[in-house]
């Protein structure tokens, strides 16, 4: 039972997303993560101002409990499930980040300099954090569906469209992680 | 998605820069299962626990709206570090900042749901 407190190898990650994935098509529903933040969106009210987001959000429910299970996962993994909470990075990367002044790469789970309260008082971190949002939010409904719908869903239904999304999200990612990062960071 | 590490920037961070399997791992092989999964629903017309049958809706057919959202979406995973999945459960976690990306993906949401009329899809 120790492995369960080190963290996962890929290989038992990757088959339980599947398994995840092959829950919800065996329940008659689809894999989608990002289509809870218009229902989120439809909740807030966002009805009222287009029709985008004018739909019985009750319908939503059962995805909307998927993402409330990733949270209380989370919390589990987090506080019962792990005794070391360190991401084990390629040192390569441990360096890349300490140039970039990411000091915490390589001795916690997430960047400190970016995901602490304390960090949250600095005017750059916010900005960085909220465009990021800003961007995942937009791009996510643009695109018709973000990792989970595209990359794992839509890919493994061999929709040809759902590479072209996959394509532009490294395209995009790539973009920020070798040229526009430094900048915001 | 939080014991797998794909929850932590480090590892988007790291996998964009192609210098750890271990993202291409966990995506490869859900897709892997997932692939044969649905091939196997589709050939079997396997009924859901409802019993109604299984169905797996295509895609609108289209190239704009998937490059162009998806480029935009890139942008955003390589600089927040979190697709709406794990952004849910690093709210478990306890990384609190994570509301604030999570604030504005709702409102890029809205964004969208507003000028969708006026882009190219």
């Amino acid at each position: 039972m120790e492995w369960i407190f080190k963290p996962w190898p890929w290989y038992i990650g990757g088959p339980m997303i599947a398994f995840v994935l092959f829950l919800l098509l065996f329940f008659g529903k689809s894999f989608g993560m990002s289509s809870n933040l218009r229902t989120l969106c439809t909740i807030c009210g966002a009805g009222k101002s287009t029709r985008f987001f004018d739909f019985n959000w009750k319908t939503q429910q059962w995805n909307l409990l998927v993402a409330f299970g990733a949270i209380i996962g989370g919390w589990i993994g987090m506080h019962w499930l792990s005794d070391e909470i360190i991401v084990q990075l390629n040192p390569d990367t441990i360096d890349q980040l300490h140039q970039l002044n990411i000091k915490s790469a390589g001795a916690a789970y997430m960047p400190e300099e970016l995901f602490s309260l304390h960090a949250l008082t600095n005017p750059k971190v916010l900005l960085s954090l909220s465009l990021g949002g800003l961007l995942v939010g937009f791009g996510a409904r643009y695109a018709g569906g973000c990792t989970s719908g595209h990359a794992i869903s839509g890919l493994s239904n061999l929709q040809l469209v759902s590479l072209y999304a996959v394509i532009g999200f490294f395209i995009g990612g790539l973009l920020m992680n070798h040229f526009l990062l430094p900048y915001f960071l | 998605m939080f014991k797998s590490e794909a929850a932590s920037w480090f590892r988007i961070y790291e996998m964009f820069q192609f210098q750890s399997f271990h993202m291409y791992g966990i995506i490869g092989s859900a897709l892997f299962f997932g692939v044969i999964m649905i091939q196997f629903i589709k050939k079997f017309k396997l009924k859901s626990v409802f019993g109604e049958q299984i169905n797996i809706p295509d895609k609108d057919k289209s190239f704009y709206r998937y490059m162009l959202g998806g480029i935009l979406f890139g942008l955003g995973w390589g600089l927040a570090g979190a697709c709406p999945g794990p952004m849910f459960t690093l709210i478990g976690a306890g990384f609190l900042p994570i509301l604030v990306v999570i604030f504005f993906a709702l409102v890029g949401t809205w964004i969208y749901g507003l000028i969708m009329d006026k882009l190219p899809h």
